[in-house]
């Protein structure tokens, strides 16, 4: 905790003076050569890297219109350098949204452009050098992916679908991340991130069957692989063990008990997470997506609700009808697929749970709004659901809310630092510093409106907050799940 | 006729034919790219309509711009709105005989090119005063702006301030347009304000002023907000949400969610 230098809490965060190069050394740890293999990514980088990249590099342009449209379009109005939280927390020019495009987009102009070929000095078209590689290795590895900048760019564009492409490329040089690789080789082999074998997940389950009994006095069960359920929970493995997150799975299992849903975990597809997505491969991420189809045809469940756990939600919102789709073997007449906050959310509407708000009466809540639920999903049928759904939740169990700076929340909401698969130990300082505009804006709430709990929908930001709020000096017990509040209101066993 | 009515001409053909040719092939690229997996930025728009709606938000005001930086929305979109008076105004150049509407055009056409100065200006002046916007210019962002500061000065000043042969430059442009060439005449300012013009017509198609179609695109901002009817199959009954009991709807966007 002690040698990074921690950016001070003002009453706003200001826009930092350049330090060119200040981020550079930072990169995350490399994939091992087993991790890489297992992905059926080379082990370490190949001899002809420059080749193979800048070959991989027109394959993923020609597949992509996003791509394509995002290299070309970008003219340098400047209006994203200001929106990153990384930029903003580092002061590195490097972590601008433009100047992280750059770092591709002037590879892609030297070889696939007449301007970049012919006159590359003019139009900032460089060769692709060593130096360059690990530009792109320490600076796509700085970007969670958030999709901030996307918002207040004049042509969408998406900085995000740029960094997914550098890592794709990096993956099929031999250039892998430890972190989402070694995660993603769990998930094949044991069907989880966090590798929690299926004895394990069935004990951890039970153990919460005897906590919730002895709490409450009441028999909600956990199950995992129930054929015949009506819901397939799908859910980050970190609600299984980790604090806060444990609370919100609680939360769910109350709700469902409650309501009366028959529901089930799934041993083989026991993770929400898909982090496929972080490195860009589309592939790998159908791969980990199809578990989720397999199993909910397998356990012949009507309906797949998914926990907290913001870029999950995004792959099965956004993605999931393109990569394992269509879901004609669901009910239709439930959202397909469905979030944990619409069903509890739909449930308060109906007056299906009885709940009793004076349980969070010693709580003041603010809400974060996670980056991929906001700028990449909805939730209910109005545009901007996925940010008045989970408020609503929240306000349903919970007398005092309140909202953080209204320029960080919504779809402006600032990144938690540890999305995009960033979430490790050997990018702490990235992730300390990047978290510096949402600790402005929590700070800002504690101080002025006597905030004492900041509730979240998403694995992510949950276990990133818990480790940087310290840094920040406020207390890591101020993260909650949004349906740790839901649980801890319901009055078990009163049904009408 | 003078070599320089010939180059003209033939720079002129080049500069159309690379102009038209180089956007389609553009375009047809962008078009013929898959655009696989749904990334629009939400919320986003649930109908083709709202997409249709948002697009004109972007195009005609700009609104992302607007939200992200109200100096830079300032120069740009007044750079944007005077170039496009100023491009109406040179209609008369092209349409014999010149209609109505361009006639009545033409006084705001021509006192735009101040406007179109003042923004062009602006727009340099951002470039080179701010760091961060400094920090990700190459060279080629000077020369454009330079190029089109070019243009429009020996425009105005043709317009406001010398006098040059207009009607024998408009009986060359119907020359070259009806393919019988008609004199140049021989202006330096002339020369300067179309050579210019034509060099930014070749740069258009291999450049970032590929920005102008590219916006329409752009897979974030032309989306609808549609996966979740596409995970059905096609026929099967629309998505609804039993949970609520018989339509309840979901929450409103409440203030300060924005
Ligand atoms: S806002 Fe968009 S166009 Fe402007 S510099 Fe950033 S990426 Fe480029
Ligand atoms: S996607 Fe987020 S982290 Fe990446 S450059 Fe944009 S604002 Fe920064």
């Amino acid at each position: 905790m002690s040698d990074i230098e921690v950016p001070v809490l003002l009453d706003y965060v200001p826009t930092p003076e350049l330090h060119p190069g200040a981020m550079a050394g930072l990169k995350p740890f490399k994939a091992s050569p087993e991790h890489q293999a297992a992905l059926g990514f080379p082990g370490t980088l190949v001899d002809d890297w420059q080749e193979v990249a800048i070959r991989r590099l027109g394959e993923l342009v020609e597949g992509s219109r996003a791509l394509r449209v995002y290299l070309d379009s970008c003219v340098k109005c400047g209006a994203c350098t200001d929106k990153c939280h990384y930029f903003l927390g580092t002061g590195d020019p490097r972590n601008m949204p433009v100047a992280r495009q750059d770092l591709l987009r002037k590879v892609y102009r030297r070889y696939y452009t007449w301007a970049g070929r012919l006159f590359p000095w003019l139009v900032g078209a460089t060769d692709l050098t060593k130096e360059v590689l690990d530009d792109w290795y320490s600076y796509y590895h700085q970007c969670s992916q958030c999709r901030r900048c996307s918002v207040f760019c004049p042509f969408g564009i998406d900085t995000a679908e740029v960094s997914m492409a550098a890592r794709e490329i990096l993956d099929s040089v031999g250039e892998g991340q430890k972190y989402c690789n070694e995660i993603l080789g769990k998930v094949h082999k044991v069907g989880n991130n966090l590798g929690l074998p299926e004895p394990a997940l069935r004990n951890t389950l039970e153990g919460l069957e005897e906590d919730v009994k002895d709490a409450t006095g009441v028999d909600v069960r956990f199950p995992v692989d129930v054929a015949g359920a009506e819901v397939l929970l799908i859910t980050p493995s970190a609600d299984f063990f980790a604090e806060p997150h444990i609370d919100g799975l609680i939360g769910y299992a109350k709700v469902f008990h409650q309501a009366g849903i028959s529901w089930t975990l799934s041993s083989q597809a026991s993770e929400a997470a898909n982090f496929a997505m972080f490195i860009g491969n589309r592939e790998q991420m159908q791969k980990v997506a199809m578990r989720i189809r397999e199993a909910a045809i397998a356990l012949k469940v009507k309906r797949i609700v998914v926990g907290e756990c913001g870029h999950a939600w995004r792959v099965a919102y956004a993605f999931w009808s393109t990569l394992i789709g269509p879901f004609d073997f669901l009910d239709p007449r439930y959202p397909r697929p469905q979030h944990i906050c619409e069903v509890t959310e739909g449930l308060i509407a109906r007056g299906a749970l009885k709940l009793d708000m004076s349980a969070n009466d010693d709580k003041v809540v603010t809400f974060h709004d996670s980056c991929n639920v906001a700028r990449a999903t909805r939730m209910g049928d109005r545009p901007g659901g996925q940010f008045t759904v989970p408020r609503s939740v929240i306000r349903s169990v919970c007398a005092h809310y309140v909202d953080m700076d209204p320029s960080t929340i919504g779809d402006r909401t600032f990144c938690c630092g540890g999305g995009g698969g960033l979430l490790t130990d050997d990018l702490i300082e990235l992730r300390v510093k990047g978290a510096l505009p949402r600790m402005q804006a929590l700070n800002a709430v504690v101080q002025e409106k006597k905030v004492t709990h900041m509730a979240a929908i998403c694995a992510i930001c949950k276990s990133q907050f818990t480790k940087v709020l310290p840094y920040y000096g406020l207390p890591r017990e101020m993260v909650v799940s949004v349906h740790q509040l839901v649980g801890d209101a319901i009055v078990l066993g009163a049904k009408e | 006729m003078s070599a320089w009515t010939l180059v003209y001409a033939v720079l002129l053909y080049v500069a159309f034919v690379v102009l038209v040719g180089g956007v389609v092939y553009r375009v047809a690229i962008y078009a013929m790219t898959p655009a696989p997996l749904r990334i629009p930025t939400m919320p986003a728009p649930r109908t083709r309509t709202g997409v249709a709606m948002r697009m004109g938000r972007e195009v005609a005001l700009f609104a992302s711009l607007f939200r992200g930086d109200k100096w830079a929305w300032i120069w740009s979109y007044l750079f944007h709105a005077s170039l496009l008076l100023v491009l109406l105004q040179h209609l008369r150049y092209v349409f014999v005989p010149v209609p109505a509407w361009v006639v009545f055009e033409s006084p705001f056409g021509s006192y735009a090119a101040f406007v179109l100065l003042i923004s062009l200006v602006g727009l340099l002046g951002r470039r080179l005063m701010i760091a961060r916007v400094r920090f990700v210019s190459a060279p080629s962002d000077y020369l454009m702006l330079g190029l089109l500061l070019l243009i429009a000065v020996t425009g105005a000043w043709m317009r406001f301030v010398g006098r040059v042969d207009i009607v024998g430059f408009k009986a060359f442009i119907e020359g070259v347009m009806a393919l019988k060439l008609k004199p140049l005449p021989a202006s330096p300012v002339i020369m300067v304000h179309v050579g210019s013009v034509v060099a930014l017509m070749l740069i258009f198609p291999f450049s970032k002023l590929l920005h102008a179609p590219g916006v329409f695109f752009s897979p974030t901002r032309n989306q609808v907000d549609a996966s979740r009817l596409e995970a059905q199959a096609e026929g099967a009954p629309q998505a609804a949400d039993a949970e609520r009991g018989p339509r309840t709807p979901a929450p409103a966007m409440r203030e300060g969610v924005r």
